[in-house]
């Protein structure tokens, strides 16, 4: 375990000297003042436009993790197939903004874009854990069963039941990241609070955007208050009124899309081998090539510095530290940084610093070391110390950080896939990972050209997700899935 | 004997999880036969009940040790399980989000007869070891078939109530193979009686006119 972090603390200090960590604004420090004076000072934007976004946004999270949480129960059903995990791994691979600027190509800034970015890659992660909860379900029950009985009558009596808890609690941790999903969607233009956050931000309008942010994080703290398994119905008969299915839908230009735009460019006229390679080429050394590896550079720094930032802050949160005051204060840093899409958190990050890989850094360091540090500051509340055990720096280094390293290890080898997913996506925000040249190459309508970086994206992470599940699988870390 | 063959097992070499457990064993079980199966635990009864039950998987009742319930539903839902294969998909749906009239009163009857009617409604996980062997007994009783093949069935009860369950088993179907380790039960409700040790058939004889004291050698050490 302590080779492999090391292996891991390595690669990302050789990864160092390709990162462009430049802070290129005038006066950081000014722009950091005000942003941090925007924060005690919230001052909501007017109020029916505040609620609007949220409803939006909770309409679109809504409709979005219920149609993928639907369609991914039934890719569950035949999660023993493996093309169903191939084709589940595939749509999760490419994140929800990925598909949302593809379908806006398609459908227009509809409610329908919307829903399905988050629906299909959701609808990925959904048949992954569902099927795992599936398969750990103790098959005796299924073994005493009738000779002939139906598979589906089966499964509905002997393996839904022992599931469906852990089902209900990861939907529902499901449904927290969809809102997070939901508002960033705004930043391409849905009507969510992303929009009028990056409205707000771009304009310097700090205490607009944290009175946003703000309204944000309480819509998620709250959830578990607000959403109980009753009102479902309901507020998805609300979601769908509010914002009921739309598409514009222009049969002229989707035809197109897909029998001419897709194609690569040198193929349009017909078939020519030595145009497409070169085609290829040029695409791969000034595009696909140096996204990969700064998608890769930054993905591992992240890690790194998601490990740092867990490491540092758990103990926080750990009833085996500090008092009820520094608790407390720990508690609301975590909650803020989990609640902040990590999107949000990197646009906030290049106002200050300027367009490099830093801001990216820092960003998705706080966002998923908070998550960690969370669920390592909780699990480190179930160990017994001895009464006299020593205090400080000596009980964190002594009793604590060897007993819960192997869950830490788990929970971050959990969410490189998720780092390295959010790295190749922060690239629109003008950081030239994969992202960035997908966005250009979308608001070039070169689309031959989105498809394919889109399509190495997706290897990228299916393959670092087959690495996370090997190294776990090797160091014999478990993590419940409905966990993270 | 002039009952039609029902299980013919010759020269079987019998094993669990690539474990070679029963050896050369040559068993042939007529129908109308009330056959127990006698042993020390590890002499190979379940693996020989699981080859047995894959011999006529349609026509067996089948009762297993370890019982397989599914914690979380209720005693209804448990008994409904052992006709699962006989119903639609969307029968058996409605009837895991809604009891229907129908099979509420077949198994209300099952679970009064192996004194579960109060807990009809309870969800496994809350009833004691002893009500959850009679759920798991329940189901197989609810399957109505005209052969019982049972695991250590009522091992888990009192033995007033064992002897009530044994005779119920007995009365409700036309051929019952179960391994019991209470050799008094054996005698008491079987025409037949097997026993096995360390993978082979040690006895096998008719039940009238054996004693408790001549089975004893099945347990004695070597």
């Amino acid at each position: 375990m302590v080779r492999t972090s090391l292996l891991f603390l390595l690669a990302a200090l050789l990864c160092l000297p390709w990162a462009d960590l430049q802070i290129s604004t005038l006066d950081p420090w000014l722009e950091l003042s005000r942003l941090g004076w925007g924060l005690l000072t919230p001052l909501p934007p007017s109020t029916p436009t505040l609620l609007d976004a949220l409803a939006n946004t909770l309409a679109f999270a809504l409709q979005g993790v219920a149609l993928g949480a639907v369609a991914g129960f039934w890719l569950a059903l035949f999660y023993r197939w493996q093309w169903v995990r191939t084709l589940a791994a595939f749509i999760r691979s490419i994140h929800e903004l990925f598909w949302a600027l593809l379908f806006v190509q398609l459908v227009g800034l509809s409610s329908v874009a919307g829903v399905l970015a988050i629906a299909i890659p959701y609808a990925g992660t959904f048949a992954k854990i569902y099927g795992e909860l599936f398969e750990e379900v103790d098959p005796a029950a299924l073994e005493a069963l009738p000779a002939g009985t139906s598979r589906l009558s089966a499964f509905f009596f002997t393996v839904l039941p022992p599931a469906w808890p852990h089902l209900l609690t990861y939907t529902r941790y499901r449904l927290e990241c969809g809102i997070r999903s939901s508002a960033v969607l705004g930043f391409i233009g849905l009507p969510t609070v992303g929009f009028h956050l990056e409205t707000a931000l771009k304009q310097g309008m700090y205490s607009e955007a944290a009175a946003l942010f703000y309204a944000l994080v309480l819509v998620i703290v709250t959830l578990h208050l607000w959403m109980r398994r009753q009102l479902l119905p309901l507020y998805l008969l609300l979601a769908l009124w509010w914002l009921p299915p739309a598409a514009q839908v222009n049969p002229t230009l989707v035809w197109q899309f897909f029998t001419v735009d897709i194609v690569p460019a040198p193929l349009r006229a017909g078939w020519d081998g030595a145009a497409l390679w070169l085609w290829l080429q040029a695409l791969w050394l000034k595009q696909i090539g140096p996204g990969l590896a700064n998608t890769v550079v930054l993905g591992l720094i992240a890690l790194v510095a998601t490990s740092g930032v867990t490491l540092l802050t758990f103990p926080l949160v750990s009833r085996l530290f500090g008092n009820i005051f520094t608790r407390s204060t720990g508690h609301v840093f975590l909650v803020l940084m989990r609640s902040a899409p990590e999107y949000l958190l990197a646009f906030v990050g290049l106002l200050l610093w300027g367009p490099s890989m830093l801001p990216a850094i820092v960003a998705l360091g706080l966002h998923n070391g908070a998550i960690i540090a969370h669920l390592v500051g909780h699990y480190s509340n179930e160990l017994n110390l001895r009464e006299d055990a020593v205090t400080g720096f000596n009980r964190y280094f002594y009793e604590v950080l060897p007993r819960v390293y192997r869950t830490f290890l788990a929970f971050t080898l959990y969410r490189f896939e998720i780092l390295l997913r959010e790295s190749a996506i922060l690239g629109i925000l003008g950081i030239p990972t994969l992202g960035f040249f997908i966005d250009s190459a979308f608001s070039e309508f070169r689309f031959d050209r989105a498809l394919l970086l889109l399509l190495v994206t997706a290897l990228l992470n299916m393959a670092v997700d087959m690495i996370a599940r090997h190294l776990r699988r090797r160091l014999q870390l478990s993590t419940h899935p409905e966990d993270l | 004997m002039n009952a039609a063959v029902l299980f013919d097992v010759q020269q079987a070499s019998l094993g669990y999880q690539q474990r070679a457990i029963l050896h050369g064993l040559n068993l042939r079980i007529h129908a109308g036969e009330k056959v127990a199966l006698l042993g020390e635990s590890g002499a190979g009864k379940t693996t020989l009940l699981r080859h047995l039950r894959t011999l006529r998987p349609d026509e067996v009742a089948w009762c297993p040790q370890h019982s397989g319930l599914v914690p979380m539903l209720s005693v209804f839902h448990n008994i409904y399980m052992g006709r699962l294969d006989r119903h639609s998909l969307l029968y058996n749906l409605a009837n895991l989000l809604h009891p229907l009239q129908q099979p509420r009163q077949d198994i209300q009857r099952i679970a009064a007869d192996v004194g579960l009617q109060e807990y009809l409604f309870t969800s496994v996980e809350k009833l004691s070891g002893g009500q959850q062997s009679r759920t798991n007994l329940a189901r197989a009783l609810y399957q109505q078939r005209a052969v019982f093949i049972g695991d250590e069935p009522v091992s888990a009860v009192d033995e007033l109530q064992a002897d009530q369950l044994m005779a119920l088993i007995c009365a409700r179907h036309d051929t019952v193979v179960v391994a019991l380790h209470d050799v008094e039960l054996a005698l008491r409700h079987c025409t037949r009686i097997v026993g096995l040790r360390a993978g082979v058939i040690e006895l096998d004889q008719p039940a009238a006119g054996s004693s408790a004291a001549t089975l004893c050698r099945l347990y004695a050490a070597t």
